[in-house]
């Protein structure tokens, strides 16, 4: 391993610019779980299929398994931890616990980015639809009724504050 | 798993792109969004020495308008294609059928060229093009080339590119204003890969109605002159495409791709316009 040919990446993680060494080998899921200690992006399959390892990549979600780290280089790249401060993430986190929507977590930090992602690009989703989108993360303990509850709450949140008031339509 | 160990290369033009590679001697490798040949290389079902992303060329993203015909850049997501922030030439068509590829967070990074150049016979872009009849855009060590849809896809993961020849992109003739189209793809779960497709493009102005047996063991199977099967998809006239397409009377494949033709050719008759 000594002798691993490493390449530099300059990226942003979480609104921070990161400088670092990666080899190429390296994906993006292990290079923020081991080398800047952000392990709250599981990984689950490794190949692309269980979703556990969904972080936002320039604003849209990517799997961060399947992606090598070096493939970010210049991009934004936001896991779990960067959405302490987000709106819709907190509304999705609270809606999250409200529903039972997570029982042994693992799957979670995923869900939530796609969650987020279907509050945010798709205001109008029917159910139907939020479990299509739904369908690219998988859960294998609480099952997904709590979770599409969960996203239904948000967006129906969402809709109501975006309603006009009732004086403007009376 | 891990993928092995391999050397990464970002070049900004294809002719760099296509000296780091051919100096590889077959043992390097182009990516674009790399949510085929990442899992491939996970598994170690692949395991090139030399990477060598294509993301960085803009000449490979870029989409225009020639005449009747529409190129496509071979760098182009199918969440763009989904989300229509490229022309659409073909009705609706790909705007449609993007939406049905794996899921939204493989749709950001994996691009329509990978999937033509990846040759999976269950995805979707490799029977869509077919089913157009598109012109492959090739640039590689010799110049550029077009490859015929009929000669581009030669088995299930083989196409005509060379190992140092690059997709630039697909020309695709613009379907008329009255062109129908209806694509049904069976699976079990959304986004999976398909055990059918079926496609049929009827385009009476340009004198064309075509139909695409997908998911097959090889290339797609194109049925040229699909008039009588959308008329009547009796299982009389869809039997011999089928078995011709390698299928075996009796057989779950052979059964869920008649059903996925006669479902196909349905939509079409019914709507009797552009399903969309």
């Amino acid at each position: 391993m000594t002798d691993a040919i490493k390449k530099p990446l300059m990226l942003i993680v979480n609104q921070a610019q990161v400088a670092a060494c990666v080899e190429p080998r390296t994906n993006l899921a292990d290079f923020l779980r081991e080398q800047q200690m952000l392990t709250g992006t599981n990984i689950g399959c490794e190949q692309g299929v269980c979703g556990a390892c969904t972080v936002m990549v320039d604003g849209a979600p990517a799997r961060s398994c399947i992606t090598p780290a070096l493939a970010c280089a210049g991009s934004e790249v936001r896991s779990i931890e960067g959405f302490d401060d987000d709106a819709p993430m907190n509304q999705l986190r609270a809606a999250f616990t409200a529903e039972h929507a997570l029982q042994c977590g693992y799957c979670t930090p995923g869900m939530l980015m796609t969650a987020r992602d279907i509050v945010m690009r798709l205001p109008d989703a029917d159910d139907a639809r939020v479990r299509l989108e739904l369908s690219g993360n998988l859960c294998r303990c609480t099952g997904y009724v709590g979770i599409v509850r969960a996203i239904r709450r948000v967006l129906d949140a969402h809709r109501a504050s975006a309603a006009p008031p009732l004086a403007a339509t009376a | 798993m891990k993928a092995a160990a391999f050397d990464y290369e970002k070049p900004i033009a294809c002719d760099e792109a296509i000296r780091l590679v051919a100096a590889t001697s077959g043992m390097g490798k182009f990516v674009s969004g790399s949510q085929s040949l990442g899992p491939m290389m996970n598994l170690r079902l692949a395991q090139p020495e030399l990477l060598v992303d294509l993301r960085g060329i803009t000449a490979l993203k870029t989409c225009r308008a020639e005449g009747e015909y529409g190129v496509i850049g071979a760098g182009v997501t199918h969440a763009q294609i989904e989300d229509a922030r490229i022309d659409d030439f073909t009705r609706g068509l790909m705007v449609h059928v993007a939406r049905g590829i794996a899921y939204r967070a493989v749709r950001n990074r994996g691009t329509l060229g990978g999937s033509l150049a990846h040759a999976d016979p269950a995805a979707d872009w490799i029977n869509v093009m077919r089913g157009l009849d598109a012109d492959f855009l090739v640039t590689g060590s010799n110049g550029e080339r077009t490859v015929k849809s009929a000669d581009w896809m030669l088995g299930a993961f083989t196409t005509a590119l060379e190992p140092d020849e690059i997709l630039a992109g697909v020309r695709v003739r613009r379907l008329s204003n009255t062109a129908r189209w209806s694509y049904y793809k069976f699976n079990r779960k959304p986004g999976e890969f398909a055990e059918a497709i079926a496609l049929f493009i009827d385009d009476a102005q340009a004198g064309i109605c075509r139909a695409v047996i997908g998911a097959i063991d090889g290339p797609p199977y194109l049925i040229a002159n699909a008039r009588a099967l959308v008329d009547d998809p009796a299982s009389a006239l869809l039997e011999p495409h089928l078995m011709d397409a390698g299928l075996e009377p009796g057989s779950y494949e052979y059964q869920v791709h008649r059903v996925a033709l006669e479902r196909a050719a349905a939509t079409l008759r019914e709507h009797g316009r552009n399903p969309q």
